[in-house]
């Protein structure tokens, strides 16, 4: 939360008060020794859900199982009891928490722990360990109960949230919107786990939790090797495009800003995430196959016969018989494969026209000129972004899609370009392309054939 | 000499299909054996309904397979769903009925033999392979957990205190996946040629997270039952679902991983630089050598890796070795290559014991303290191997080969990865390679 305003922290005074004024006015005399130890098992349990969050949205947001305790509590020990399980969190293991979010979050979880246990009670709920004959009717008091625990929640939440991003730009609050119906859905499947805990307790007692915890850990162990292996995955695949790019002094670097400008003009209309990382990866790929046109053939500084172009112009074949093999890329391989079509239908390798283009080379044919264009080359010096911009348009409905060019003209306005390091002069063992069969503002010669 | 090498073949292969006969032999009889008692002694109407229930979830659970790394399956809902069959200890009865008689172990068995019948036919329906090996190996686990607790449910002790009921249900739960492990693991030291040791570890490795929320997934079962009802085997199977659809994102994105290499490997190809094929040809024996030598499964993956791109330094070369044959090059232009290599790969910073092994892959077996580390001097034989032999599976030609590397073991090649290659050169066979 950073440094805490003053509004935000009358909230929490607030939101603590509410806390405190639910809780104080419950009779504890009247509960047994196995009330408390059954509190006490269930605040440990919020406690170790709580230390290690999940990471749900990519680095987003985190959220944990804790509300399982609450929602269990709330069948178990009632209003009350739920109100100290989620209270608890107060004193989380997380680190790297200042006292205004302790305290708030531990006032956040009592409020909505005590109202999910009125409501379980208001839906004709009956507090103790369930028993078999509740079955399954305790199933919608339980929902009634999750449902208000998750509504009172985020309720709270958001309130904090509107309070410390106030002024800052809209991306965080999108970004939060973007995710809410999963944390929602998520959040509502650990209030089933909570259901199953109390109905387990009737049987098995605390060892429940330990049973229901035991696959959702495993499952989160398995998530984090995902993640590991995804993050190795992405980095191997850099490296390796690095590699086939030392082929060629100007090109350092191409690949990578490639898959990056397609991202963008993926994101800015909306593609589905899982698509938006495909593209990434084919704009990475899109040029793999140049390793097959002979060096002589890209060093060459006149003009080309009709062979050598043919075997220029080959390589978007070449490029997609080396990726084919990887499974999850089907729709990135036509991308890889047609990146040099033209809407006009004047490009390669099959000709190809406007709607005929698959939409993955669509977006990669823009951001790959983009970035032809304003790197150096032998030939030239790189251009200037508004430059490129005004190639963009330019050549948008005969070379590229209008649609796409003003997509991505609008993502470079927001998220800007890291242009290219200036490239020294290249060093004597180095190789260096004589043309660049990207750049459309300067295209390949080919000499006439006789 | 040749006559010797066939029915030592012989008799190997005879071993590898011995060990999957008899495995489904006793499958194939528990499930005659269970399915003709079930059919003698029919199950009584009050619990008929759990039985078909069981069924549902197994079947489901088989229809819901998993890939795990390394090429092996599993069902982990069908496994926990049988296991809480058979850990049964007593269903919620439902209101006017009597409480329903105890299950025989044999109907565990036919119950979940039918239930995996069932799922397995979608699989074939699809194209798919059916999975007999791996449905018997549960089935035999299943039915080895509920010899031994069925009779246990009569004992008083057992069905009043849970606690005792849990403690000797994790029991029966650790020995019933030792069984599946030790299954596994036997078939596949007999499939690929690795020690059963390892084998066995590198099953164990795989296989604990799974197989402890497949336990306590079945645990659950066993005791929601107790509580809720049939019912509850809907809503309980969730976390494991949960654990299920994390495991697939894992998996999925582990053979991404290998087939990305594997495809970006071939750049060196494409690139003229090595002849076709090289690269997979180097990194398919570089593996099985690993294997008789005894690496376990992390060692062997990271050996696929360096062999697949031991070549990746040739693309910093101006112009391409003839043939691509490093073998035939000065030792300096391979140690350059090899330099260049191990930084390519390096760059990525997460396969930096992947970079050691492919820039060790130029160093001489000897002569050098302490030496490269196995996995190169593997590649290096390999390497050689292939570039000698190429995809030719002339026998004559690889003896020839072997030969050659065998007279260079004083300095060049290791001796025993030299012994290891000419074993599995002898297994090749025409087509395989």
């Amino acid at each position: 939360m950073g440094k805490v305003s003053r509004a935000v922290w009358l909230y929490i005074a607030a939101v603590v008060i509410v806390a405190v004024a639910l809780i104080v006015p419950t009779d504890f005399e009247a509960q047994g020794i196995r009330w408390w130890i059954e509190l006490g098992v269930l605040q440990l349990l919020f406690l170790i859900c709580d230390s290690t969050p999940t990471p749900l949205v990519s680095r987003q947001s985190a959220w944990s199982p804790s509300s399982s305790a609450t929602l269990a509590a709330v069948v178990l020990l009632g209003p009350a009891g739920a109100a100290l399980v989620g209270a608890i969190s107060v004193f989380s293991l997380r680190r790297h928490m200042i006292v205004a979010e302790r305290l708030f979050n531990g006032a956040m979880y009592a409020v909505s722990g005590y109202a999910a246990g009125r409501a379980y009670i208001a839906a004709g709920g009956h507090v103790g360990r369930p028993l078999p004959h509740e079955f399954p009717m305790i199933i919608w008091a339980f929902a009634a109960a999750a449902a208000v625990h998750v509504i009172t929640n985020h309720g709270l939440l958001w309130g904090a949230l509107s309070l410390t991003r106030k002024g800052k730009g809209l991306r965080d609050r999108s970004r939060l919107e973007s995710s809410l119906p999963l944390l929602l859905v998520s959040d509502l499947g650990y209030a089933v786990l909570g259901l199953l805990i109390a109905a387990l307790w009737t049987v098995v007692g605390a060892f429940a939790a330990v049973l229901v915890l035991v696959p959702l850990f495993v499952a989160r162990w398995a998530m984090g090797q995902f993640a590991e292996q995804q993050r190795a995955y992405a980095a191997t695949m850099e490296a390796l495009c690095q590699a086939v790019e030392t082929k060629d002094f100007y090109t350092r670097g191409h690949s990578e800003r490639v898959s990056r400008g397609s991202g963008m003009i993926a994101r800015e209309i909306g593609m589905r995430p899982d698509r938006a990382d495909a593209i990434s990866y084919a704009g990475m790929l899109h040029d793999v196959g140049k390793l097959g046109v002979p060096t002589k053939v890209l060093q060459k500084t006149g003009a080309l016969t009709e062979e050598e172009f043919a075997a220029i112009q080959l390589h978007p074949m070449r490029g997609l018989e080396i990726v084919r093999e990887i499974g999850f890329l089907d729709e990135a391989l036509t991308g890889i494969m047609h990146h040099h079509e033209r809407i006009d239908g004047k490009g390669y390798p099959m000709g190809l026209a406007a709607d005929e283009i698959p939409e993955f080379a669509r977006v990669i044919a823009v951001a790959d000129a983009f970035d032809s264009m304003t790197s150096n080359r032998s030939y030239r010096q790189a251009r200037g972004i508004d430059e490129a911009v005004r190639e963009l348009r330019k050549g948008s409905g005969s070379q590229f899609d209008p649609a796409l060019v003003e997509a991505f003209i609008a993502a470079l306005g927001r998220e800007g370009w890291k242009l290219p390091e200036p490239a020294a002069a290249p060093l004597d063992h180095q190789t260096v392309t004589a043309q660049d069969h990207d750049d459309p503002t300067a295209p390949l010669r080919v000499v006439e054939s006789l | 000499m040749t006559a010797h090498q066939s029915t030592e073949r012989w008799s190997s292969w005879q071993a590898m299909d011995s060990g999957r006969l008899l495995l489904l032999a006793a499958a194939g009889m528990l499930t005659v054996a269970a399915i003709a008692h079930t059919a003698t002694v029919p199950i009584p109407p009050a619990s008929v309904h759990v039985a078909v229930a069981f069924g549902i979830l197994i079947a489901l659970g088989e229809l819901l397979r998993l890939g795990l790394p390394g090429g092996r399956e599993a069902a982990p809902i069908a496994t926990a769903g049988a296991m809480a069959y058979a850990l049964l200890l007593y269903v919620k009865e439902l209101p006017g009925h009597q409480p329903p008689p105890p299950v025989p172990p044999l109907q565990v068995i036919a119950v979940t033999a039918i239930g995996m019948t069932i799922g397995a036919l979608p699989h074939l329906a699809a194209g798919r392979a059916a999975g007999v090996t791996g449905m018997a190996s549960r089935l035999v686990a299943v039915a080895c957990v509920a010899f031994i607790f069925r009779p246990l449910t009569g004992v008083h002790a057992i069905a009043a205190h849970w606690w005792l009921a849990a403690g000797v249900m994790t029991v029966l739960l650790i020995f019933g996946c030792l069984v599946d492990v030790v299954i596994g693991a036997l078939i596949r030291a007999d499939d690929l040629g690795a020690r059963f040791g390892v084998a066995l570890r590198d099953e164990m490795r795989v296989q604990w997270p799974l197989a402890t929320a497949v336990g306590a997934s079945a645990m659950i079962l066993a005791f929601a039952t107790e509580s809720m009802g049939i019912a509850a085997l809907a809503v309980f199977v969730v976390p494991l679902l949960v654990t299920q659809l994390a495991f697939r994102r894992y998996a999925g994105i582990r053979s991404t991983y290998l087939q990305t290499v594997r495809a970006l490997a071939r750049v060196t190809e494409v690139g003229g630089y090595v002849e076709s094929g090289h690269s997979h040809r180097v990194s398919v024996l570089a593996v099985a050598v690993g294997r008789v030598l005894g690496m376990n499964e992390p060692d062997l993956l990271d050996l696929e890796y360096a062999a697949l791109m031991h070549d990746i330094g040739q693309l910093s070369l101006r112009d391409p070795i003839p043939g691509g044959a490093t073998v035939l090059v000065s030792r300096a232009d391979q140690q350059r290559i090899a330099e260049l290599g191990a930084d390519v790969i390096a760059k990525a910073g997460v396969l930096d014991r992947v970079a050691e092994l492919v820039r060790g892959q130029s160093l001489p077996a000897r002569g050098t303290e302490p030496g490269p580390p196995v996995g190169s001097r593997i590649i290096r034989a390999a390497n050689a191997f292939d570039d000698l032999v190429g995809g030719s599976t002339d026998r004559d030609r690889s003896t020839a080969a072997l030969e050659r590397l065998r007279l260079d073991t004083a300095s060049e090649y290791d001796a025993g990865v030299i012994e290891a290659l000419s074993e599995v050169a002898g297994k090749r066979r025409p087509g395989r390679l």
